[in-house]
């Protein structure tokens, strides 16, 4: 009697992200075959490497990462770098004063709709706090398995007055409104302030805490 | 910091004779382990701020100092009833950092240890739904069942919670003999259970008339605040890691997603317990596939280091939904950083924007039908 009234309320919605995983898997697999065979015919082998290696190469790059950074590629030119694209992810460095463009063209053209993880990396040698931004897709379902990784960099202040040095970024809340937690998390955790973020207050840490950002590395956890 | 960037309740508030400043928590039954900051104007919430890190524990920094293996057990901490979750990110970012391939034994020992996981995990998380309802049948029956599995994760592991199973490489012992006989008999007896909480729970009248139709998300709501797991399930968008970005053997089972239209807190109550039914489902499925014998961990070299500059975002879709785990690695046997994007995390951005306008009264409901676990989102 129970499985009856909840069949109903399932639905299975669109199908067509099956796909995706087939295109994709092929990538992997040819580079490792050529590594297991033993050294029967030591002549024919050197032969083989070097022929083999370059025809993986550009198997190597997923095609439907590629273009995507290749749309970005094309609207931004120098302002950005890829940093990387493998298998579901593209990695785009770009520097604050255009992170806000890219982001907005990555939301309006290429149908990414929400962030997922907001993470600071602090480099204390660069002098600089890196700020990357997962960005996903949940409305189309072409781009679900695929994430967009946005990496900024903020300058970084050896005594930091968090919200009132010169550790600022342009926040990215107006363009993706699920930022708002990750980045205030962002600012107690780091120190970057995110100028234009409605609501920059502190989020985990205790209200006392008068120390370092404490996710910063000259921040030592005592007895290490 | 100065006082502009303390949370509210602490700084002082202005007075309004109609609007009345309450905190919920963090001490309260009706919060868990957090604080709820809400604005009544009579019964009506008016506004609402979250006020979470109570239980913060610095996971993330912690990991910083910990090499690739010492990190799993502390890893796991956030949701111990959900650990081999909370640790499959991470274990499958550190075997692409060393470029590990996992046997297929493996595989599917980490899909039955994880599919058992969130149905220990949703079990408690319905106990507790079920005691902020005042439904006590309903604490009382999960915290019964939901042991049937923790017997089997006991006999896979050795221990009830915490497991600290999963391995870069695989797990960390095979399968005890015997198990997948004594893994069927419990789950289907543990599915036969579960179906029987329809009657006394999912159909319950009062249940209804307290969740239907109260803290509605819309399905565009649902996507501009990016919630994941059975919150967006439950407003109407099919989306299930399992089978959008298959880890693991899950492109190899028969995974089915649960999806609802409404939005509101039944049918965020009511997708965890569909994905339980499912879970039984892929446990059977697994048990099926898998092979019967062969190596279940690929042995590593002491303290493993990564490869240069590196960084990976691996994701699995766990009790509370997208699980994310950002690993920076820079050469060394300990993570440059760890960060963990939790699914409960997420969903807390909804909790101000669900409670505005609702009263007071469903304020429990419309909480914990967010599928939250406050020491997951403070980490």
């Amino acid at each position: 009697m129970m499985s009856s009234t909840n069949t109903e309320q399932i639905t299975i919605e669109e199908k067509p992200a099956e796909e995706k995983p087939a295109e994709e898997k092929p990538a992997a697999k040819p580079a490792a075959k050529p590594a297991a065979k033993p050294a029967a015919k030591p002549a024919a082998k050197p032969a083989a490497k070097p022929a083999a290696k370059p025809a993986a190469k550009p198997v190597e790059l997923p095609e439907f990462e590629k273009n995507i950074s290749d749309k970005i590629v094309e609207k931004f030119g120098d302002k950005i770098v890829v940093s990387f694209v493998k298998e579901n992810r593209v990695g785009i460095n770009v520097d604050k004063e255009n992170v806000h463009d890219v982001a907005r063209f990555i939301r309006d053209e290429l149908n990414y709709d929400h962030v997922e993880s907001v993470s600071g990396v602090d480099y204390p040698q660069d002098k600089e706090i890196e700020v990357v931004y997962h960005i996903g897709s949940y409305s189309d379902p072409s781009l679900a398995s695929q994430l967009i990784v946005l990496a900024t960099r903020a300058e970084r202040e050896e005594n930091p007055i968090p919200g009132k040095d010169a550790t600022r970024l342009p926040t990215l809340r107006d363009i993706f409104y699920s930022v708002e937690f990750h980045e205030r998390e962002v600012f107690e955790m780091f120190g970057v302030y995110f100028t234009g973020h409605p609501d920059n207050r502190r989020l985990l840490l205790p209200e006392d805490w008068a120390d370092l950002p404490p996710l910063r590395k000259d921040f030592a956890i005592k007895g290490r | 910091m100065t006082n502009e960037f303390l949370p509210p309740g602490l700084a002082l508030q202005k007075a309004d004779e109609k609007i009345m400043t309450l905190n919920v928590g963090p001490q309260h039954p009706g919060s868990g382990h957090m604080r709820i900051i809400v604005q009544i104007d009579g019964d009506y919430i008016v506004a609402c701020d979250p006020d979470p890190g109570y239980v913060h524990r610095g996971e993330e920094k912690m990991a910083e100092y910990r090499n690739y293996i010492t990190n799993i057990p502390h890893l796991e901490r956030p949701v111990i009833h959900d650990s081999c979750n909370v640790l499959y990110p991470y274990v499958l970012g550190v075997e692409d950092l060393l470029g590990i391939e996992v046997t297929e034994r493996a595989k599917y020992v980490r899909v039955i240890c994880s599919e058992l996981n969130r149905c220990i995990y949703t079990m408690y998380w319905l106990a507790i739904y079920g005691i902020f309802l005042g439904h006590s049948t309903m604490f009382m029956w999960p915290a019964g069942d939901r042991e049937l599995l923790i017997d089997l994760m006991e006999k896979i592991s050795g221990a009830r919670v915490t497991h600290a199973h999963f391995v870069p490489g695989g797990v960390r012992n095979d399968l005890p003999p015997n198990f997948e006989e004594v893994c069927l008999r419990q789950v289907n007896y543990f599915e036969k259970r579960i179906r029987e909480y329809a009657a006394v729970f999912y159909d319950n009248p009062i249940l209804i008339s307290r969740t239907q139709d109260t803290g509605v998300l819309s399905r565009e709501d649902a996507i501009r605040l990016g919630v994941t797991g059975s919150v967006l399930r439950a407003s109407g968008v099919d989306y299930d890691l399992r089978k959008k970005e298959p880890y693991d053997v899950y492109e190899e089972l028969d995974v089915h997603s649960n999806v609802m239209k409404e939005g509101d807190s039944y049918a965020r109550s009511k997708i965890p317990w569909l994905d339980m039914l499912e879970s039984c489902n892929i446990i059977k499925q697994a048990l099926e596939k898998m092979p019967k014998s062969g190596s279940v961990r690929v042995k590593l070299k002491p303290n493993p280091k990564g490869k240069g500059l590196n960084s990976v975002y691996k994701r699995v879709e766990s009790g509370r939904g997208s699980l994310g785990c950002h690993i920076v690695s820079d050469g060394k046997v300990e993570p440059y950083r760890l960060k963990l994007s939790v699914g409960s995390f997420r969903n807390l951005i909804a909790l101000p924007y669900l409670l505005k306008g609702e009263k007071l009264g469903n304020m429990p409901s419309v909480y914990w039908s967010l599928n939250y676990w406050p020491v997951e989102a403070d980490r």
